[in-house]
């Protein structure tokens, strides 16, 4: 079930970004976040808890919505616009970090 | 007085309500100023712009404030070539006299004989233990969802907090068409009665703060006042499904959603001011630390000016007229002549703002005692999930009863968000539990960089 719902501005051009690999449609001019979060419930796993995360603040102060590149860079979900073809990973490449919880 | 520079290089961070009127001041003025702004736009978080291909008309999007909202991006948009504007960069160090800025290709250092800031503001947040499952949000946070990208947080919401923004949201979101099931305000209904001689002071904003209440009871909006909120319920791997809290007549109810937009508020990004050495002082009434200024927005240091939220919430329509004041002054300093009644005027308009918002910190008071209540299992520190207990522990183990001291030992304040969203709550449960005054706790210190950065920036070419 998504975590977002869309109350207008849906006649957008619907664009196609991948996910872990999988299709995610989404519309121009979405942030990462609301393509992922238009779709699924959650962004990614917390690092110190069991819990999963979904963002919080939205303006780039939190840090909560970090997403990645296949390249490894490191996006907030928040505030970068979704575009056609980007790949991206939920969960840091390349890197396998112990739950602190 | 010093000699006006051939071209003074005047620096502003942020392009919200004060650094727009600030840029246009000096423009007015024949400088051209760097405009530094994280925002992908202008507009800051207030008057925050949609993506271009959006179309919601400015009434839509701002309602009573539509028309300063319009005016604001026009000045801006006339002063796109007037000015050297770089959006999506982050200021995140200022030292040795130069500011030190991130792009997402790039780094840059710049001088300056006079620096602006314009930092604004994020959301004042009280912990809810709870608070750190998928789907609880900042009020601004649910606002920015909404505004900028025509979403609501989720398919049943509660606003739980305290504060003008917990009725224009929650409002807001109920005429955008989302499902707003309670507002939860923690201040009691009282507090705002005695807080009207203050909130005269601006009739309008008041009126318009009425009519938000107004217009959610017509919508069948369950609105509560004086609760206290318990817990967020939730699960870990799909997130909030409900809150469970204390009505101002003492009973415990609970009410499922799968949202919540939380806060109390605002305050003032002041990590740059921090970073700059300007001197700061206690502001009882807000019970936050704040950068000093004289009344035209000079700080403690020489060239350094500050302005709007970033400084102290006073809201948007006081950060237009402290924006410009502030530039104002900085233009004054370098030797540029300046209109000295202009300056006076707009003092008067920050003073009557400043009146206003003594009342809506009366009206909707901080509530520093749930800090001292949250249980030990709370989490206190979202990013790093440490709990209440943990500070706790540390306090007894180490004797820690400073900010710092304290943030060294358990890492609340040391996470990603730098503290930003626990700080406040933090100080206020050492206070408590130390049996010391707030002040006495101090402030965590503001450190460079002031948002993480990614190694891969590499120097303009």
């Amino acid at each position: 079930m998504s975590r977002f719902v869309r109350l207008g501005e849906t006649d957008r051009p619907a664009i196609t970004v991948h996910v872990d690999g999988a299709p995610v449609e989404a519309l121009e001019g979405d942030t990462l976040m609301v393509a992922l979060l238009s779709q699924g419930g959650v962004l990614r796993q917390s690092e110190f808890g069991p819990e999963k995360r979904a963002g919080f603040c939205l303006m780039g102060a939190c840090q909560d919505c970090w997403v990645w590149t296949e390249s490894g860079d490191r996006l907030r979900a928040c505030s970068t616009l979704a575009a056609s073809g980007q790949r991206i990973l939920t969960s840091q490449p390349g890197a396998s970090w112990s739950n602190h919880a | 007085m010093v000699e006006p520079r051939i071209i003074p290089r005047v620096v502003i961070v942020g392009a919200g309500p004060a650094g727009t009127r600030a840029a246009e001041a000096c423009v007015q003025a024949g400088v051209r100023p760097i405009v530094l702004d994280e925002g992908r736009r202008d507009g800051g978080q207030i008057y925050r712009r949609q993506p271009d291909n959006f179309t919601r008309p400015y009434a839509k999007l701002y309602g009573s404030e539509a028309g300063r909202a319009q005016a604001l991006h026009e000045t801006f948009d006339g002063l796109k070539g007037a000015v050297d504007y770089r959006p999506e960069t982050l200021v995140w160090n200022i030292a040795g006299g130069h500011i030190w800025t991130a792009s997402q290709t790039y780094a840059d250092t710049l001088p300056f004989d006079a620096l602006l800031l314009c930092t604004g503001a994020t959301d004042r947040l009280m912990p809810v233990k709870g608070w750190q499952f998928a789907g609880s949000y900042s009020l601004g946070g649910a606002q920015v969802a909404l505004k900028s990208q025509a979403v609501s947080i989720g398919h049943k919401v509660v606003f739980m907090g305290s504060g003008p923004l917990l009725y224009l949201v929650a409002s807001q979101y109920v005429e955008a068409g989302a499902n707003v099931v309670a507002v939860l305000d923690t201040a009691h209904y009282s507090a705002r009665i005695k807080a009207l001689p203050d909130l005269l002071a601006v009739p309008s904003v008041l009126w318009n703060g009425v009519a938000l209440t107004m217009k959610l009871k017509r919508a069948g909006v369950a609105v509560h006042n004086g609760i206290k909120p318990l817990e967020i319920k939730g699960n870990a791997d799909s997130g909030v499904s409900g809150v469970r809290f204390r009505t101002g007549a003492g009973a415990e109810q609970e009410i499922i959603c799968d949202a919540v937009a939380m806060g109390h508020h605002l305050r003032p990004e002041t990590q740059l001011a921090d970073l700059a050495r300007c001197a700061f002082a206690f502001d009882p009434g807000t019970r936050q630390w704040l950068p000093k200024r004289d009344g035209d927005g000079r700080s403690s240091v020489a060239g350094v000016y500050l302005a709007g939220d970033g400084a102290k919430i006073l809201g948007a329509r006081s950060a237009e007229a402290s924006g410009r004041l502030a530039a104002l002054a900085a233009l004054g300093d370098l030797g540029l002549p300046v209109d000295k009644g202009e300056m006076a005027s707009l003092r008067g308009d920050v003073g009557t703002y400043a009146k206003f918002a003594r009342g809506l910190a009366k009206a909707f008071p901080w509530p520093s005692e749930q800090a001292s209540q949250l249980p030990d299992d709370a989490i206190l520190c979202r990013c790093e999930g440490v709990t209440a207990g943990d500070l706790r522990g540390v306090m007894r183990e180490t004797g820690a009863k400073e900010a710092n001291r304290a943030k060294a030992f358990s890492r609340v304040g040391m996470g990603r968000c730098q503290g930003r969203y626990c700080g406040l709550a933090a100080a206020e449960l050492i206070a408590a539990e130390a049996g010391v005054p707030v002040e006495q706790v101090g402030r965590l210190r503001g450190q460079a960089p002031v948002k993480p950065l990614t190694i891969a920036i590499g120097e303009e070419q």
